[in-house]
């Protein structure tokens, strides 16, 4: 498992991918925090990550594209399914590479609340309980980027199916406020990552959001898994 | 130390692989002989454990690929017909990886260095796959294939696309190889596997249809052996001396390069080997022979026979069943 994971860790860095990935979160990060923070004052964090959130829409999609369906096209499935591993590690090693970066990612941007520190006393517990749960989130969405990529082997198919329904997503939390049917409301809430992130911006740490979040992304994992072994048999 | 039993997969409707079964012995080489499509890809897939059958078991050293995969997989070194390889990492990277992924127990460095002198790439070892011709990926999947030192090699195709220097030096290597490996090595080229192997296996339509030495093959369709002979002499008291001799079946002639000489080619029948009665007719009668030899049939006469002639599959076929399942 960890050499899958450092090969695929080091491939977003042989291949322009990681680059782009961390200098265009990394720069609208520095502007929504400059627009949102800096030039109003505020120690609010929670508008910085809604806006950063619709931005991982798109970033995430670039992450995940390439994690399995570029094995399919390459042929290096081969290599991997016929070496004395599981499905299952291989899996895992991909998407924690996925979640490395993101992390990364995530990691760079603690500065922000570091340069609030300095200059007042910004809500600290608040602000973890977004990062923790941008992060969780984060990682769902990357869950559901490895299974589209699990079922292509063109990549840009894979980019944009991951693409479409993670605004899907998005939309659907939108739809179900303005659809005004409870059970259709309590439906949609289930499927709706975004909807829980809710929660953390309002400073809350409920573990059953975290539950919810891990469970989420195990069973996109775990359906991968099933998609490969799948395509064994047929 | 390989078994394969009743192994069918299935595509759809269609039977890439039907009812196949053969054992392989400790430190045999075997070839892998069909046509484009016959399903010896299917077969190596199934062995290595990349796809599954839809029937049938394949045993590696007592143990089961369904059942203990990963105690299979470590003992088989696949090089699939395209090579899997990461075209951005360098060579010493990837084959780094590989010894990683497979979870090696050698000294790393020392391990990868002699593989990378066997195969010839440690000048290479530096630059990036992608921009390594044919030939050098090649080698740089057969050192893939090395990693970890399997007492099995599965080679699909090993040397096509490269160049004949090069066909050469692979199949140098794979012989080299052979000497202390079980090797399975698949091919749709005939002097190939005439030059590797010892045991071959041919596969039409997803079917075994033969499975012996090569020289049994050829003799089992054959059946009876054909002579070619050049004969100096009147042409027809020359073919009326040898329509004489006992076991000669027929005669056709035409004209031979040497002057005053024709060519015979002389089919016996079966049991009967006629040089000898041969030399002393024709030297009773002063027709001196000028060149005498016994004519098998060619791989590839064989390999057409047993692909494109029904008769003559189904014949092999029984025999080839019997073989398959000592």
């Amino acid at each position: 498992m960890t050499a899958i994971f450092k090969r695929e860790f080091k491939a977003y860095f042989t291949s322009p991918t990681g680059y782009i990935f961390l200098g265009f979160s990394l720069l609208l990060a520095g502007w929504f925090f400059a627009a949102g923070n800096l030039s109003t004052s505020s120690a609010e964090m929670s508008s910085f990550f809604s806006s950063l959130g619709i931005i991982f829409i798109f970033l995430v999609p670039m992450l995940t594209m390439r994690l399995i369906a570029e094995d399919k096209r390459n042929k290096t499935d081969q290599l991997l399914l016929t070496s004395p591993v599981t499905i299952t590690k291989i899996v895992l090693g991909k998407f924690f590479s996925a979640i490395s970066l993101f992390g990364i990612s995530l990691l760079i941007m603690c500065v922000y609340p570091c340069i609030m520190l300095i200059y007042g006393q910004p809500p600290l517990g608040n602000i973890v309980a977004l990062y923790i749960g941008f992060f969780l989130l984060g990682t769902s969405l990357l869950s559901i980027g490895l299974f589209i990529s699990a079922l292509t082997e063109s990549q840009i198919t894979s980019a944009i199916v991951s693409f479409g329904v993670m605004l899907l997503l998005w939309l659907a939390d939108w739809v179900s406020t303005t659809l005004g049917n409870p059970i259709a409301t309590t439906i949609i809430g289930w499927v709706s990552v975004l909807k829980r992130f809710e929660e953390f911006t309002m400073g809350i740490l409920n573990l059953s959001s975290i539950v919810y979040y891990i469970t989420f992304s195990a069973i996109f994992v775990f359906l991968t898994i099933q998609v490969i072994e799948k395509k064994r048999w047929s | 130390m390989i078994e394969i039993k009743n192994l069918t997969k299935r595509y759809g409707r269609k039977k890439a692989v039907n009812d196949v079964s053969f054992t392989v012995q400790k430190g045999e080489i075997l070839g892998f002989l069909g046509p484009n499509g016959a399903g010896k890809t299917t077969t190596m897939n199934i062995l290595t454990g990349y796809i599954s059958s839809n029937e049938g078991t394949v045993t590696v050293d007592g143990f089961d690929i369904l059942k203990n995969p990963e105690e299979v997989k470590k003992r088989i070194g696949y090089l699939p017909e395209n090579p899997p390889l990461y075209l951005d990492m360098t060579v010493i990277d990837y084959l780094n990886f590989v010894y990683d992924l497979k979870n090696v127990k050698l000294i790393k460095k020392e391990h990868i260095n002699e593989i990378m002198d066997l195969v010839k790439i440690t000048d290479v070892s530096m630059r990036l796959i992608k921009n390594l011709s044919k030939g050098y990926k090649q080698r740089v999947g057969l050192a893939q294939a090395l990693i970890g030192d399997p007492e099995i090699l599965v080679l699909d195709e090993p040397t096509v696309g490269l160049d004949p220097k090069q066909i050469n030096e692979i199949r140098a290597l794979i012989k080299k190889l052979g000497k202390e490996r079980t090797i399975i090595l698949s091919s749709h080229i005939l002097p190939e596997v005439s030059a590797i192997c010892e045991r071959v296996i041919i596969i039409n339509k997803g079917k075994i249809i033969a499975s012996d030495t090569l020289e049994n093959i050829s003799k089992n369709i054959s059946g009876a052996t054909t002579i070619f002979a050049r004969i100096e002499g009147n042409l027809d008291e020359v073919t009326k001396a040898i329509s004489s001799i006992e076991g000669v079946d027929s005669v056709s002639s035409k004209q031979s390069v040497d002057e005053g000489a024709n060519d015979y080619t002389i089919s016996t029948v079966e049991g009967f080997d006629i040089r000898r009665p041969l030399f002393f007719a024709l030297s009773e009668k002063q027709f001196p022979i000028l060149l005498l030899s016994n004519q098998t049939l060619s791989l590839e006469d064989v390999f057409l026979q047993l692909t494109t002639v029904e008769k003559h599959t189904a014949k092999v076929e029984g025999e080839a069943n019997n073989d398959s399942h000592i």
